[in-house]
């Protein structure tokens, strides 16, 4: 524990030296806007920017790209809150309160609410990465081959209990992930597989474009279809409403708590943040005693929502550094960031490259406050963007995408492939396939399937290696419990509903 | 999200067509996939399971999860839902077509190039901007990224002949 603070202190001198805070500075106001803009996200802006890390030294990469994490996080509320338009999807639920305060003319109040909540969310998250991460790291040391397939089974298995989409489209989303992700070199083997003979496929499918493709080529056609024209409210912030938003704040502890508590349980399994602020918001309008206000302008409306989001968004990074299970899309594409900067993602990571976890921890505490600030006194510059008409942003995007794209191996047919992922996540987006499952699944293809090949290796092909010991045993069982979840529930609805209870549609 | 396509009914192809599509290709990447996995081996050889293995099981998850997507989406009652409406596509293909022959074309003229061509055709032809905001535009970024990219960060990027005439 003390051997942990010291290194946490060791951390936060890395993160001071004026080259990473220089770096720092730059992420956020990177992030916030990507965060702001449709069509780019904190996962494809941070996939976009990775290329450009690959001459730094790992920590300074971390440190930028996890900041543009944090600044698409804060990025997304102010256009909910001025636009009425989610930049990120789980800055969905701020509109519904953020936007009718913004109407009313409060619209300064209900970004300050937003932003330090977002803060609060994300401090308590790391807070908890701090104490807890290195546990869990310490652990999973011992993890075998079984132990590993395990975490991954529950993780994936986790997608498809909690997501809202119907369970067979997760799953087919899913595993045409791992798929994807297994064409090309067989790790093990050595042996080439599903390439058919051409030779772009030798290297198989790189999430990175994948991600580029599905979320930013996706999202532009989405926000094409849609027609978005941006109308929206003045963006002031002086300092006397944010201090007079604080001293209001302090009386909503308890939501905030419980908004943290559910951002970070979300967070761990692999829900997200999305997941997450719905949540926060549906069970703040039950509790509250203004519950029946909420969506006319309910400052408690977008202090839930945007705690939970954070800390979700946070809290996505724990299993990332400690076991190497990317708990959201973002996170993964900082996972596949460390596998191409030749760190080996997992527990290892706490024992042999210390500066660099702890780096980023000390960087996640530094990035919140730096981002705090600078959004706080920037909005109207972020909101300014927005009115830059669609356009010019969106060529602008697709040319950044494209570049995105090519930089990842230097190869102009990424480019071709980025457009066919691009149509490939608007038609899922369009029919409800869940698209984090996909990413995940490629860039997590490869260990997974090691993994699991190198337990049936050992056992002799007896599936029951993964039954061999109380862990992983409890492990599969919790991802079983979670495969079957949306069948269970169903039953059980049934059975409640046979008794004659009623019970509220959600 | 969608739902609010389905109150305004235009007419358009219908979701459950497109739901049907787009399980029959996910339902034809997995055969394509099962097939590449018999093609190495499924089976168990000396070092453990073959390269097919895991593929092959995945491949066959997704045909069976294919099959039960399209099964339930023709199970549903025809609602008269629209997964777009026609002007709508429209709209997207105004934007996938060009960016597709984008795509296509940066190995033959470069990224700079092709970008400022993307980026002119876009603000004349969706935004009406008068030409010399257009050309300030769509000249001005593409030598703003060169900046960036090639001198600051040497990262090269794409290039074609009107590059190779300037002396990069």
């Amino acid at each position: 524990m003390l051997e942990d603070i010291g290194n946490l202190f060791h951390g936060f001198a890395v993160v001071v030296q004026p080259y990473n805070l220089v770096l720092m500075v730059v992420g956020i106001v990177l992030g916030v806007i990507v965060g702001v803009l449709p069509g780019l996200g904190g996962a494809n802006g941070i996939a976009i920017l990775l290329p450009l890390t690959f001459s730094m030294s790992p920590t300074s990469a971390i440190i930028m790209l996890s900041c543009i994490y944090w600044g698409a996080l804060f990025g997304g509320a102010i256009t909910s809150i001025l636009f009425n338009i989610p930049g990120e999807p789980w800055s969905v639920a701020t509109t519904f309160d953020g936007y009718p305060m913004a109407q009313k003319g409060k619209a300064g109040e209900a970004l300050t609410a937003a932003f330090t909540s977002s803060f609060v969310g994300a401090l308590f998250a790391v807070i908890m990465i701090t104490l807890v991460a290195p546990l869990v790291a310490s652990f999973a040391l011992s993890f075998g081959p079984p132990e590993i397939f395990s975490v991954y089974f529950l993780a994936f298995c986790s997608f498809v209990g909690l997501s809202k989409e119907p369970p067979f489209k997760t799953i087919a989303s899913m595993m045409l992930g791992f798929g994807l992700g297994a064409v090309g070199l067989d790790q093990m083997t050595g042996q080439l597989r599903m390439t058919f003979g051409m030779e772009s496929m030798l290297n198989g499918f790189d999430f990175l474009i994948a991600v580029i493709g599905l979320f930013g080529i996706g999202e532009i056609l989405l926000t094409m279809e849609e027609g978005l024209s941006f109308r929206g409210k003045a963006a002031k912030l002086n300092m006397r409403v944010v201090l007079q938003t604080w001293a209001e704040l302090p009386r909503y502890w308890m939501l905030s708590l419980r908004s943290c508590l559910i951002g970070c349980w979300m967070g761990i399994s692999p829900a997200g943040a999305t997941p997450a602020s719905f949540m926060s918001y549906g069970i703040a309008k039950r509790i509250s005693k203004r519950g029946r206000f909420f969506g006319t302008g309910e400052i408690e409306g977008v202090v839930a929502p945007e705690t939970a989001a954070h800390a979700a968004g946070t809290s996505a990074l724990l299993p990332m550094i400690s076991l190497g299970v990317p708990g959201s899309p973002t996170a993964a594409v900082l996972l596949g960031g460390l596998l191409i900067w030749g760190l080996q993602p997992g527990p290892l990571l706490f024992t042999e490259q210390k500066d660099f976890v702890w780096g980023l921890i000390a960087s996640m505490y530094m990035g919140n406050i730096v981002g705090l600030i600078i959004v706080l006194t920037c909005v109207p510059v972020f909101a300014a963007i927005l009115r830059i008409p669609f356009s010019v942003i969106a060529p602008v995007i697709l040319v950044f995408c494209a570049i995105g794209a090519y930089t990842v191996h230097n190869n102009t047919f990424d480019v071709v492939m980025m457009v066919v992922f691009g149509i490939a996540g608007y038609l899922m987006k369009k029919t409800n396939y869940p698209l984090a499952p996909m990413v995940l699944a490629i860039v997590l293809g490869d260990k997974a399937e090691e993994s699991f090949r190198q337990s049936l290796l050992g056992s002799q092909g007896a599936f029951s290696v993964f039954w061999s010991s109380g862990l992983v045993s409890t492990i599969m069982t919790l991802g079983l419990i979670a495969l079957f979840w949306p069948l269970i529930q169903s039953t059980w609805t049934r059975l409640r509903g046979s008794a004659g209870e009623p019970h509220p549609a959600e | 999200m969608n739902q609010s396509v389905n109150e305004t009914a235009g007419s358009g192809p219908s979701q459950r067509s497109a739901e049907v599509g787009v399980a029959a290709i996910m339902g034809l990447i997995a055969i394509i996939g099962i097939i590449g996995s018999l093609k190495v081996g499924i089976g168990w050889a000396a070092e453990g399971p073959r390269a097919g293995f895991f593929p092959f099981y995945v491949s066959l998850i997704v045909l069976i999860s294919s099959v039960v997507n399209i099964v339930s989406a023709l199970a549903k009652p025809a609602d008269g839902a629209v997964f777009a409406e026609w002007s709508q596509l429209a709209k997207v293909c105004q934007v996938l077509i060009p960016t597709a022959i984008y795509a296509l074309v940066v190995p033959y003229s470069g990224i700079y190039v092709a970008s400022a061509l993307l980026i002119a055709l876009f603000m004349r032809w969706f935004g009406r901007y008068n030409w010399a905001i257009v050309a300030a535009v769509a000249i001005g970024l593409p030598i703003v990224t060169f900046i960036t990219f090639e001198i600051w960060f040497l990262v090269p990027l794409p290039k074609g002949p009107l590059e190779a005439a300037l002396g990069f």
